[in-house]
């Protein structure tokens, strides 16, 4: 899956690696430490009966800070922190945001109008989209999928999904 | 023994009823349905369809109940092999070969794989519980938190040191797994961990939400990059393929028969199916010849965890039935199931319900030739799913995965959880973070920690009680022995040949 | 440790009046679903909630006793926060209700989570469970107190007894025999009762105070020892349960030396704001789950307590169980740090 791309200039192509990894070693260290935080605040000894219940927690986040450290050590002043390699390209980074920012439209979708409604636009507006299908085709194949979860769930398992705040669906009455 | 034979089949003949066949169908068929959904496990389906069967005679319900299980079992590999998506938890391990062989065109090939090796585990397992069924069940009874403790620990050691990626990488990997396990109510002190006042956070991350989110929503994006196609989609599709595969497995009948003793294990002392996935894919990396391809495309690499999974799926019914222990979430609603057809489990059942128990035995057999024969005959039609075009499948896939996300807790929350795991499981892949070790401590994370603890408290904080008695000091040994074996295996070789070198 | 027994035999008393005057009320029930109810089960599958929340669910489709369908959730998360919190947030939404157990008050005085039963819309009483001490049938002990004196004889944190969770209803009750009899056990909480019996029968640990139903398998079987059953009086069900006993058979703790009563609610609560009609409807449903030959076989099997009430007598109720158990809770050291 991984790119490689040796050539020069890696701001012009793309996010270099080098900074995706310092990013992501940040990320750990922040996640690591607010573990250690927590922990210690709960209890990370270990009393007459065996370890409290920050004991392991405590550990884990500072195993974690730490690893975060060495790999940021890395790609700060290492090997590593000279390559030139791309983490992603920016034509990538488009393709991939054009995917990440409709899911996460459509996740905010359901929170409004619920699962089916929002699944029923969000599988119409990609296939148009992305896939250069026509309106009916999408939206046909979108209300089919719809359905056939909403016959699924609601009406076989009879698990019931999210209808979102609004609830247009009320009126079928599940 | 002979009376066993003569007790199964009697067996036979109360399953084979019209009905009951009818019904072994369409509780496979529902089951499969159900594994392919991520988030609707098996224990829900049943516990869903239960009250359905009630109006039915208990054999012929529990007969579909106990069909819907195998269904499930049998469908959680489909989009494993097919989307990186597995359907259930124990599918995780699936996904290292068999997503890579569909990705290679060899989807068909993966499917068959991992079907037969389903039924070959619980064809094996289902043979275990007719014959030694009081034997192995007071086995069961030997594993106390300590001895739990020590299956874990196996679990991880048969695992870990496995990667090539960067070491301090697989470390922060596995932490976070942990951590994330640790989040929510703790078991041993009832206290509230690493969740800073904010309630929803109280049910903790479960553990298929990430693998919803960090296979199968992380691999979508990684495809995006590429371009709107799946690889693989180019695959044959032939009916051959089914024989083709059956002529490869019996070379692999060394792991299979290891699979199906770790799967049988882990079943009876309710470990549970998902360690025993991941254990026997980590063993047989360690033993195979081709251990170092394991990971771009084994065979041997799906036969291992499925046969596994399924055989402790499969004989998790045993302590149910024998002991009236759940060995699964699924078996502990089945065992609620029998309470309420007016059936009493436990040690009784197999002397004052002779009917009942060897009717299910008899369909556990029959329920799970049912199972392959529509599965294997699915197989080009699960394998042709592949051929859809990327624009329409990505978003039903993204669809599929929220709905499953939701239905796990029934919660919105996790399905932007979802979507966060999905960007992690894009970035960790570029960047070199393994994605298994992280998977497998956030599964037994915290089961690990409450057997420590509950250990400590037994011991009064004494660690020798994990080498106290036989059963636990060999499995603690055995771990340490496979933890260090990389570096003996080293030393062995340089041993042998001195000059090499 | 008195738990108002008086009350709930009383309120039994009253039902019985109630059983024969109920035709003339029925009218008053005007509202109905209309849409799937969601059954909330602060707890996880295959436990006692679970299973009697499903048993109700099966009730009610075979004898179609609502047109529109009951279904179970599990909301188990934070010691059955999650499934509170979630009753609470549906403030009038009537097509959802929640079953209980003890830790309607133990969860939040324990985590300090914010909640209380207050908060919710009380319906009814379905039940009230026993606790029963276990031990292994292979262990020399034949009755209660000759295992506590064996407890006490060995010292402090020889003996191990097995529960359910953490400062819930199985430690509550541990934390009462110490008090009472001057002992000290070594408190392995763990997932289920299912477990707990399973590690009893294993010999991982000593004792275990499961319910009924969650040990009775092991019991028949003749792995388990019942010693004694944490009520006033003992249990009423005379059919031989094992080859010799009954559950009538099992003494009671106090006549063994250890006077504590405790049972757990089995309950029902609705949404906030729920109105009259939407109560009676619910009220009326489980008085007629009640009726049927299932639901008395289940009571029978898991030897429960049958009390029923609703109305101001089960509100009555709540406030002295709350009472209690913050008592109980606060005695023990279990209290949530500010």
């Amino acid at each position: 899956m991984e790119k490689k791309n040796e050539s020069a200039g890696v701001a012009a192509k793309g996010i270099s690696t080098r900074a995706a990894e310092i990013a992501v070693a940040l990320m750990f260290f922040l996640v690591g430490g607010v573990v250690v935080f927590d922990s210690y605040r709960i209890g990370s000894g270990w009393s007459s009966d065996g370890p409290q219940a920050g004991y392991f927690p405590f550990y884990i986040g500072l195993i974690i800070c730490i690893s975060s450290l060495v790999t940021l050590g890395q790609s700060l002043f290492g090997a590593a922190s000279r390559s030139d390699k791309v983490f992603v390209e920016w034509s990538q980074l488009k393709q991939v945001l054009s995917v990440l920012v409709p899911a996460a439209l459509f996740i905010g979708g359901i929170q409004l109008i619920g699962i089916y409604i929002a699944a029923t636009i969000y599988i119409a507006v990609f296939m148009v989209w992305l896939g250069n299908y026509s309106w009916l085709k999408g939206i046909v194949i979108g209300f089919a999928v719809s359905a056939v979860s909403f016959a699924t769930f609601e009406i076989w398992f009879q698990v019931p999904l999210f209808k979102g705040a609004l609830d247009p669906l009320r009126f079928l009455g599940y | 023994m002979f009376e066993d034979l003569n007790a199964l089949f009697h067996g036979f003949s109360v399953a084979l009823t019209p009905l009951n066949l009818l019904l072994m169908f369409v509780g496979v068929t529902l089951g499969v349905i159900i594994g392919v959904l991520p988030g609707l496990g098996g224990a829900n389906g049943i516990a869903i369809l239960l009250p359905l069967t009630f109006t039915m005679p208990p054999t012929s319900a529990i007969i579909m109940l106990s069909c819907i299980y195998w269904g499930a079992l049998f469908g959680g590999a489909i989009t494993s092999i097919l989307f990186n998506i597995p359907g259930e938890p124990w599918s995780v391990a699936t996904t290292f070969d068999g997503y890579p062989m569909a990705q290679a065109g060899r989807a068909g090939e993966a499917l068959t794989g991992a079907f037969t090796s389903s039924f070959i585990g619980a064809f094996f397992a289902v043979v275990m519980i007719t014959f030694l069924a009081p034997l192995v069940a007071r086995f069961a009874l030997q594993f106390g938190p300590p001895e739990f403790f020590a299956v874990y620990f196996l679990t991880f050691c048969s695992f870990i040191g496995m990667g090539k990626e960067p070491p301090f990488k697989i470390m922060a990997a596995m932490m976070l797994g942990f951590a994330l396990a640790a989040v929510g109510i703790d078991t041993v002190t009832g206290q509230l961990r690493l969740i800073f006042g904010w309630y929803e956070l109280m049910r903790g991350f479960d553990f298929l939400i990430a693998v919803i989110g960090l296979f199968g929503i992380g691999e979508i994006l990684l495809s995006m990059e590429e371009g709107l196609t799946f690889s693989g989609k180019s695959a044959k599709i032939d009916p051959k393929i089914v024989i083709q595969t059956w002529k490869k497995l019996p070379q692999y009948w060394v792991t299979s028969l290891r699979s199906c003793l770790i799967g049988c294990w882990l079943g009876i002392t309710p470990g549970g199916a998902t360690p025993a996935s991941f254990m026997s894919y980590g063993v047989a990396k360690r033993m195979s010849k081709d251990g170092a391809k394991f990971g771009t495309g084994q065979l041997e690499g799906v036969v291992a965890p499925e046969t596994a999974a399924h055989a402790a799926g499969t004989s998790a019914l045993l302590p149910m039935l024998a002991l009236g222990i759940p060995g699964s979430p699924t078996a502990a609603v089945l065992l609620g199931g029998l309470l309420i057809w007016g059936l009493q489990p436990g040690p009784l059942l197999f002397i004052e319900q002779k009917d009942f128990v060897w009717g299910l035995i008899a369909s556990m057999y029959l329920g799970n030739i049912a199972g392959l024969i529509i599965v294997i005959t699915c197989v080009p039609l699960f394998a042709a799913i592949l051929r859809i075009p990327f624009s329409i499948i990505a978003p039903v896939i993204i669809v599929i995965c929220a709905i499953g996300a939701y239905t796990v807790h029934n919660a919105m929350l996790d399905i932007w959880f979802m979507l966060l795991f999905g960007v992690l499981g894009y970035v960790f892949k570029k960047l070199a973070y393994p994605l298994a070790p992280l998977v497998l401590a956030l599964v037994l994370g915290d089961r690990a920690e409450d057997a420590f603890r509950q250990s400590m408290l037994m011991s009064q904080g004494d660690v020798r009680i994990f080498f106290s008695k036989g059963l636990v000091g060999g499995i603690m040994g055995l771990s340490l022995l496979l933890l260090f074996w990389p570096v003996m295996a080293k030393t062995l070789a340089r041993m042998r040949s001195p000059k090499a070198a | 440790m008195r738990i108002q027994h008086a009350l709930s035999y009383g309120a039994m008393a009253l039902l019985g009046a109630f059983g024969l005057s109920i035709t003339a009320p029925a009218t008053a029930a005007a509202w109905e679903p209309t849409k799937p109810v969601e059954f909330v089960i602060p707890a996880g599958t295959g436990g006692g909630a679970d299973q009697m929340a499903r048993l109700i669910q099966g009730v009610v489709v075979k004898h179609n006793l609502m047109k529109q369908s009951l279904i179970p959730i599990n909301k188990s998360g934070g010691a059955g926060a999650e499934g509170f919190l979630d009753v609470k947030g549906a403030k009038g939404e009537p097509h959802k209700i929640i079953i209980t157990l003890s830790n309607t008050f133990t969860t939040p005085l324990a985590t300090g989570v914010p909640f209380n039963w207050k908060e919710l819309t009380p319906v009814a009483m379905l039940a009230l469970d026993q606790f029963v001490l276990w031990v292994n049938a292979e262990s020399p002990y034949k009755t209660a107190k000759e295992y506590l004196d064996a407890v006490k004889k060995a010292g402090p944190n020889k003996f191990k007894m097995g529960g359910t969770g953490s400062k819930q209803e199985d430690q509550i009750i541990t934390v009462a025999i110490e008090k009472a009899a001057g002992v000290k056990f070594t408190y392995i909480p763990f997932k289920g009762g299912g477990d707990v019996a399973t590690q009893l029968v294993g010999k991982h640990i000593d004792s275990s105070v499961n319910n009924p139903i969650e040990a009775v398998a092991q019991w028949r079987a003749g792995s388990l020892r019942a010693l004694c059953v944490f009520d006033d009086t003992r249990m009423p069900y005379k059919e031989k349960v094992t080859t010799t006993m009954s559950w009538n058979d099992i003494p009671t703790c106090k006549e063994a030396g250890v006077p504590i009563d405790y049972v757990m609610l089995r309950g029902i609560f609705t949404t906030p704001g729920a109105t009259k009609e939407q109560v009676d409807f619910y009220v009326n449903l489980f008085r007629k789950v009640r009726e049927t030959p299932e639901w008395k076989d289940f009571m029978e099997k898991g030897a429960f307590n049958q009390s029923f009430m609703a109305g101001p007598d089960y509100v009555k109720w709540l406030g002295n169980a709350e009472t209690l158990h913050y008592g109980l809770m606060k005695e023990a050291g279990f209290l949530a740090k500010p």
